[in-house]
């Protein structure tokens, strides 16, 4: 047995995911982050949304929640709240966390509570058959865009640095030990961090853009992802299409949210001197 | 010792929660409620709890969802628009049994309607409003005392079985100024029940109608909570038989505790010949009402439901076994006079005074109401 397997929940396998899904990749890495800092299983709660992604945390031998489309962020938010020393990380998909869950996102980021936060991009609604989500790429045929899609997409590095998240970053499915710093490194900072992880949905968004074997696919992830020094030297109009890698924020200076709770209630609760009794 | 105190409706849930132990508050602001979470933000930390102002009432549920998960007794607090945005939440609740406490103070609707108006026309959607089958917990109460013993109630009945439970308010006694007594701490019971060392991952593994024991994150094992329809373990399952059982132990644990759970108040029913059916601010002037018609010898009496839901309908229905004539007061244009409709068997004159305009019935009003029924 391997060191991160004891992080995995095997009684509860198979997972619903296609043959070839980038999740088992960031499955894998989530656990192998867990081993690298040996942390206690009992320590740490995996929340999740719905999609493919919220069924991830079924998988984790921690303690885990599988939540509400789009909410993961505020269960998790008061988990985080009422137990702040525990480790409290999020799973999201791309629709998840930026079209139902977006509220939730930006004002996790606004707060700085600190939510390790997995923001798998496949741009696509997979478990729903395949529609379209605020990070599908233009023009890309979806389910609900049999012509084309117009709508322009977020950028979550720009929509979270603006947000002021103190940890933004993003990898890709195809690098799975760069995959594993980066969430390591998520892990040991202190307030909201986000990594993105650019990830292969070639049954529905793959298939219906010439690219249905996840060979293909993950091909094309390496095709328009690049290292940030490369992302900068491009002309503009190649920079539209392109996504860069590496962490792109990690502010240590802003305090963390429940740090900046509990030291700001200390005060009023010592002048009161009335202790809640439980 | 008990204080006798001036206190604002809002106020009084508010101090009752903090006296059941409630430790966690997420809300967003909403008239007519938002004194419950002004008053929360500023006795809270001085107790070392936690208050915070979330985004959104969905978001505001969710935390107090996952805090109660994570060892906390939660309250959230807010209006007939907001406590929509909750439903899906509460259905979540539902799913997984987990205890928290809503108070919703309903205004005039639908939409944002009157936000500074009260009615009562919410006796639906906190039966009715999350989607699927599911049991609920609404308690309601009227005069300034059950303000406070109520919400003591509502919380003592959601760490006990394991179920969201919705606290119902009018506008006007939620914002009016009223004289209280504030029992003495220790005077009253407040279930608080240790979590279960838990031995084995099977956390929903019970007999039907038992109540479920309290099972938190973080207590050394690997528990998964779920809200998908799940198996003793709280693991994702479709398969028919275990569904089945799941859903009989979710709405048994209610329906076959109503002893436990039903609380009403009888007024001068015992030789009654009319029965005025109602709760909330319709009963406080039904009860004026019935007390002017003693005195004018009408032989009126009031049957006040604390809890709305699940319905009172055994004690009812033994009622109209001498009472021929049944008067539903209430402030919207007719919900919960169907259910009396359901259970008041033929023989039982059914009337009601409705009304949904922002103005609170009279006692003069309910009193001719009566005198025409009697007539």
């Amino acid at each position: 047995m391997r060191d991160y397997e004891k992080y995995i929940r095997y009684r509860t396998f198979p997972t619903p995911w296609c043959p070839g899904c980038g999740d088992g990749v960031i499955l894998k890495s989530i656990a192998m982050a867990f081993a690298d800092l040996k942390l206690d299983p009992d320590n740490i709660i995996v929340v999740a949304g719905i999609g493919c992604s919220g069924r991830m945390p079924t998988y984790f031998n921690t303690n885990t929640l599988h939540a509400t489309h789009g909410r993961a962020l505020t269960f998790a938010t008061g988990i985080k709240l009422a137990q702040p020393e525990k480790l409290v990380v999020v799973i999201s998909g791309d629709g998840d966390a930026t079209a139902i869950g977006g509220n939730h996102l930006i004002h996790a980021a606004r707060r700085n509570i600190g939510i390790k936060m997995i923001l798998i991009n496949n741009g696509i609604y997979g478990m729903t058959g395949g529609q379209v989500s605020p990070l599908t790429p233009p023009k890309f045929f979806t389910e609900t865009t049999p012509y084309g899609n117009i709508e322009p997409h977020f950028n979550v590095r720009k929509l979270l640095t603006a947000a002021e998240a103190s940890f933004v970053a993003r990898e890709t499915v195809n690098r799975l030990m760069q995959l594993k710093q980066v969430i390591k490194k998520s892990f040991q900072h202190k307030g909201f961090s986000v990594v993105e992880v650019m990830s292969n949905c070639h049954v529905n968004l793959g298939r219906r853009n010439k690219m249905k074997s996840p060979l293909v696919m993950t091909k094309y992830i390496k095709d328009i992802t690049l290292n940030m020094a490369d992302y900068e030297k491009l002309p503009p109009e190649e920079m539209e299409r392109k996504y860069p890698l590496g962490i792109f924020m990690e502010n240590t200076q802003r305090l963390e949210y429940t740090d900046l709770y509990y030291n700001h209630i200390v005060p009023v609760a010592q002048q009161s001197g009335a202790k809640g009794e439980k | 010792m008990s204080q006798r105190k001036v206190l604002q409706g809002n106020v009084i849930v508010a101090k009752a929660a903090l006296a059941a132990g409630c430790d966690f508050f997420a809300g967003y602001p909403i008239t007519p409620s938002s004194e419950i979470a002004q008053y929360m933000s500023r006795e809270m930390p001085k107790m070392e709890r936690v208050f915070i102002q979330m985004e959104d009432e969905i978001a505001s549920l969710g935390a107090c969802i996952g805090a109660s998960l994570a060892g906390r007794k939660t309250l959230t607090a807010t209006s007939g628009p907001g406590f929509s945005l909750m439903q899906e939440h509460i259905g979540m609740a539902v799913m997984a049994e987990v205890p928290v406490v809503i108070v919703n103070v309903m205004r005039g609707g639908p939409s944002t309607g009157m936000p500074t108006k009260p009615s009562q026309a919410d006796m639906m959607q906190a039966r009715w409003g999350t989607h699927g089958d599911h049991p609920i917990i609404v308690v309601y109460p009227a005069f300034s005392e059950e303000l406070f013993s109520e919400t003591i109630r509502a919380f003592n009945l959601a760490e006990k079985y394991w179920n969201p439970v919705i606290i119902l308010m009018d506008e006007v006694i939620a914002k009016a100024h009223m004289d209280v007594e504030i029992p003495e701490p220790g005077s009253y019971d407040v279930y608080w029940e240790k979590t279960h060392q838990i031995s084995d991952l099977n956390i929903y593994d019970r007999k039907i109608g038992e109540n479920p024991p309290r099972v938190d994150f973080f207590h050394g094992y690997p528990i998964h909570i779920d809200g998908l329809e799940h198996d003793a373990h709280g693991w994702p399952s479709f398969d028919a038989k275990t569904v089945d059982k799941m859903q009989k132990l979710r709405m048994q644990k209610i329906y076959q505790n109503l002893d436990d759970i039903i609380k009403y108040k009888e007024y001068f029913l015992d030789d009654a010949e009319v029965m005025i059916f109602s709760f909330g601010i319709s009963a406080r002037s039904a009860l004026a009402a019935v007390k002017i018609a003693r005195e004018q010898g009408i032989k009126a009496g009031l049957f006040q439901a604390l809890t709305v839901w699940p319905f009172p309908r055994a004690a009812l229905q033994e009622r109209f076994k001498k009472i021929k004539k049944v008067l539903t007061v209430e402030m919207n244009m007719g919900q919960m006079k169907y259910e009396v409709e359901r259970i008041a068997p033929c023989d039982v004159e059914k009337q009601t005074l409705l009304r949904a305009n922002g103005f609170p019935f009279t006692p003069d009003e309910v009193l001719d109401a009566v005198k025409e029924f009697v007539k």
